[in-house]
């Protein structure tokens, strides 16, 4: 049986179609922000270590990462990342016993999460790095 | 035909386990933050004697588990779910083991400098 169902869809064309849904949208940041947040992990790890070794490492870390701007700015970039993958995975969670699972009510729940964690974000950057 | 390369080879129980390490990780998170709110301008008195009291060593290796699993369980996901031979051609499940092999030595890298940090010395 032949499908005409598309099978190769340019990337353009899928960004066209998602960037539409609030429901595809808050599903891929949830994934982008997993992945980012796994790839800093050694940067917080570094942090964590650099803090607790000892009086000069942590007063070395602060100079070093939190003195300038782009440490400030990486470690918010760890921390947006992670407060986008906090709140998507709430609504995940919540998705999981039947909430929000219908399209309306779906797309609502996609666009509540986006922003809550777009005010989150926010005040991360007002904290961390001004 | 099952997958050898998902967490516990079984979908329902990388479902919970992905759950499970979800929650640790969410009020891990919470708990840290929240400790960094209430701070203020943090001294190194505060934060290593709050960092290093028994409690919450225990609650940053159940955290440092939990990345291991959750990661695992997401990542793989996400390799399984864009790196396959209809997107990337015949090259792809060589591709992708190789990419999870890469994925779970970072992990136990991970965990290992975790665990040096607060259990070394």
């Amino acid at each position: 049986m032949k499908s005409n169902r598309p099978v190769n869809l340019s990337l353009g064309m899928v960004l066209e179609v998602n960037m539409k849904s609030p429901v595809a949208m808050a599903s891929i940041l949830h994934r982008i922000s997993g992945i980012i947040v796994f790839l800093l992990i050694p940067v917080l790890l570094y942090i964590l270590q650099g803090s607790l070794a000892s009086e000069e490492s942590f007063a070395a870390i602060k100079d070093s990462v939190f003195g300038g701007f782009i440490g400030r700015f990486v470690v918010f970039v760890a921390l947006a990342g992670l407060i986008y993958h906090f709140f998507a995975g709430i609504k995940h969670l919540v998705m999981d016993f039947g909430v929000a699972e219908e399209l309306q009510s779906g797309r609502t729940m996609a666009t509540v999460t986006i922003a809550v964690a777009a005010v989150f974000i926010a005040l991360a950057f007002f904290w961390v790095v001004l | 035909m099952k997958s050898a390369t998902s967490f516990s080879r079984s979908g329902t129980s990388d479902w919970l386990a992905q759950r499970v390490s979800a929650v640790i990780l969410a009020v891990y998170f919470v708990v840290i933050v929240g400790w960094l709110l209430l701070a203020g301008e943090v001294s190194y008195e505060a934060w290593h004697s709050f960092m290093t009291c028994t409690a919450m060593k225990v609650f940053t290796l159940l955290a440092l588990l939990s990345l291991a699993a959750h990661s695992w369980v997401g990542l793989w996901t996400v390799t399984t779910d864009y790196m396959t031979t209809r997107q990337m051609g015949a090259s792809a499940n060589f591709l992708r083991l190789i990419v999870q092999i890469g994925m779970a030595l970072v992990i136990f890298v991970y965990v290992v400098w975790g665990i040096m940090i607060l259990w070394g010395n």
